[in-house]
């Protein structure tokens, strides 16, 4: 599902940066972990296509991250690649359920009333469907975040230190989400992180 | 969640500051369209009321003055002309005049202006008979359109008339003791037909017969005023004491009318409307100067009056276009800020939503959406202020200047302010939309 291969990244300093390969099946969860500083960020950014590398590739569904670019590529991200950061961010003038509305259709799906309803109830927010994101406490936002992610039934779901702003139960409580959902649509889950919290609870793990 | 309701939320959901470039760019849109409209009707009842008229002959005194009084029946008279002065302009061998109508005014009924003259002058201003038939005989009046609606007059019905032009419901007006019956009501011409009631010139001097010699029709400019505060002053005429029995039924008796002509010369007018045979030829264009300079009559070309008044409006209306330009400009910047500030803020879910397959293409058209839809609802607003504002000076004005505004007609011109407005919404978001279309991801959401 993704694979990632001879992956190098320079930055504007000059600074190089060369990243192992990744070969993830689908379904399948995994930790990249690394310390603060050795790039595991912008590997995520070249996973997911938010930066260009200097050299290698990364395939998503069989589809070469670098044969797109532009709207194609934003395209693309938007049908099969779901994305968790470390501070939820929505859209601030719409509800839970607008949110979840538009990652719909931005990725060009049709709009699924109850695939939404659904999933909220599932994520335990079905009585913050019509709440704004500013509503919501830390915990629920991140959990509208992962609702938000696995929408579109993504073929690769990708969380940037998802659990650093929350406390252990949250914690326990978000990675067990994040994979019964990934689990759910069958995606791989790639979790960039420092938390050692983590590193207990999923065996596959890659170091930069 | 469709582009257009995004953006329509977005623009929601701040409503302090979206009302704030909306309300500014609504004044803008008001203005504009508020002086398109006073203009163009404007104008168009100058020409209406033009009907034709090349030359307007009266007593000495401001040109302006006669004009106004005469064609558009506003302010007061030079003063009065003797019938024998003007004789000749109704010879039909003239050389220059081809037809002459001759007006007395100063009367009035409930605010409308009374005005003595023949039946042609329908002719002139195209106003039709909508009911009943034209003026013959002393006392008959023909009402225009606009006095039958609000006065409830009806064919056959009797009213008496005011000394002095007097506005409806002033105190201390003095009524004359003669009923005028409605002989005909006016069909809607556009014109300040639809405001007059029309008589014939003798009916004056019965009115005011008594004090003839010295006042005769009560024309004299400040004859409204003397009427505001009236008391019977000291060689005034006392029209309280009046004792009009001697001519009081005279109107009743049904007496062949008298073609102006034969009438005494030494009989007052106020005025006369005169139409050329030749309005280019060499004699035609000298005929006012001549008068002018060898009589003691004052003619006046009131296309060239006219266009005197307009002359002077369009200053102030250059004026007015400096300032709304102004507003439009604030407006517009105030659209650009508030996108602009909004960016900021929103550079997360910008991002965010590349993220969720929106490609810069649909960032960029997001905001451009947003600047538009400000432009479209302050235009609906400006639009709305505009005829509203219409409506209230129609009332105020009709009752001033003699002169119909309509709120409910809208001008091609309106439109096209429509395609104005979103082209500069369409510029206030074309930075903040090219802004918003270059978020990077990578630097906004992962840092």
């Amino acid at each position: 599902m993704l694979q990632a291969r001879n992956l190098s990244f320079r930055y504007p300093s000059g600074e190089a940066l060369r990243f192992p390969d990744l070969n993830c099946k689908a379904g399948e969860t995994r930790l990249l972990l690394g310390k603060s500083g050795s790039g595991k960020t912008t590997m995520l950014e070249l996973l997911a296509g938010l930066r260009k590398p200097d050299e290698g590739t990364v395939t998503i569904a069989g589809q070469d991250l670098g044969a797109l670019s532009g709207s194609a590529l934003d395209h693309f991200r938007g049908r099969n690649v779901g994305m968790i950061f470390q501070t939820a961010h929505f859209v601030r003038a719409l509800t839970v359920r607008e949110n979840l509305a538009l990652a719909q259709n931005l990725a060009g799906n049709p709009m699924n009333n109850d695939r939404i309803t659904d999933l909220l109830a599932e994520l335990d927010l079905a009585h913050k469907a019509d709440s704004r994101p500013g509503e919501l406490s830390v915990g629920q936002r991140q959990r509208v975040a992962i609702a938000r992610a696995v929408i579109n039934q993504p073929a690769v779901l990708f969380a940037d230190e998802p659990t650093s702003a929350l406390d252990d139960e949250n914690t326990t409580q978000v990675i067990g989400l994040l994979q019964r959902r990934a689990a759910a649509v069958n995606a791989t889950l790639l979790i960039v992180t420092h938390d050692n919290r983590l590193t207990g609870i999923i065996p596959a793990q890659t170091r930069l | 969640m469709n582009l257009i309701r995004l953006a329509w939320k977005n623009l929601t959901f701040k409503p302090l500051s979206a009302l704030l470039s909306i309300l500014l760019f609504a004044l803008s849109i008001g203005l504009i369209s508020l002086l398109l409209s006073l203009r163009k009707q404007a104008d168009e009842q100058f020409d209406a009321n033009l009907a034709g008229i090349n030359l307007v002959v009266g007593a000495k005194g401001s040109p302006l003055e006669l004009t106004l009084n005469s064609m558009y029946h506003v302010g007061y008279a030079t003063g009065n002309i003797k019938l024998g002065q003007v004789k000749a302009f109704f010879n039909p061998k003239h050389p220059i005049v081809a037809d002459a109508v001759p007006l007395s005014v100063g009367d009035s009924y409930k605010g409308y202006r009374i005005v003595g003259t023949q039946p042609e002058i329908l002719d002139w201003y195209g106003a039709g008979i909508d009911r009943g038939a034209r003026w013959q005989h002393d006392f008959e009046a023909v009402i225009g359109e606009e006095v039958a609606r609000v006065n409830g007059l009806g064919l056959g019905d009797k009213f008496r008339s005011n000394h002095g032009i007097i506005d409806e419901g002033e105190e201390g007006n003095i009524e004359h003791d003669d009923d005028f019956t409605v002989v005909g009501i006016l069909a809607p011409s556009g014109t300040v037909m639809d405001q007059l009631v029309l008589t014939t010139n003798q009916t004056y001097w019965h009115s005011h017969d008594d004090h003839a010699d010295s006042t005769a029709p009560a024309a004299a400019p400040e004859a409204g005023h003397e009427d505001h505060d009236h008391g019977p002053g000291p060689g005034e005429h006392d029209h309280a004491g009046h004792d009009h029995a001697a001519h009081e039924h005279n109107h009743t008796e049904d007496h062949a009318p008298k073609s102006l002509l034969d009438e005494d010369p030494e009989k007052e007018i106020t005025s006369l409307l005169v139409k050329y045979r030749n309005p280019s030829s060499f004699q035609a264009l000298s005929f006012p100067r001549n008068i002018n300079e060898n009589t003691d009559l004052l003619a006046a070309n009131p296309a060239y009056e006219i266009s005197e008044v307009r002359r002077r409006f369009d200053s102030g209306q250059q004026i007015l276009g400096i300032l709304v330009l102004a507003i439009t400009i604030v407006s517009a910047l105030s659209i650009f800020i508030a996108l602009f500030s909004s960016l900021r803020e929103r550079r997360y879910e910008l991002a965010l939503m590349r993220t969720m397959g929106a490609g810069r293409g649909k960032l960029f058209v997001l905001i451009i959406l947003e600047g538009l839809m400000v432009a479209v609802i302050g235009y609906v607003l400006g639009i709305m202020l505009s005829h509203g504002i219409l409506a209230v000076l129609a009332s105020n004005v009709q009752d001033d200047f003699r002169y119909t505004l309509s709120a409910t007609r809208f001008l091609t011109a309106e439109y096209l302010l429509l395609a104005a407005a979103l082209f500069i919404g369409f510029l206030a978001a074309v930075l903040p939309a090219w802004q918003a279309a270059r978020t990077d991801i990578a630097e906004t959401l992962t840092r």
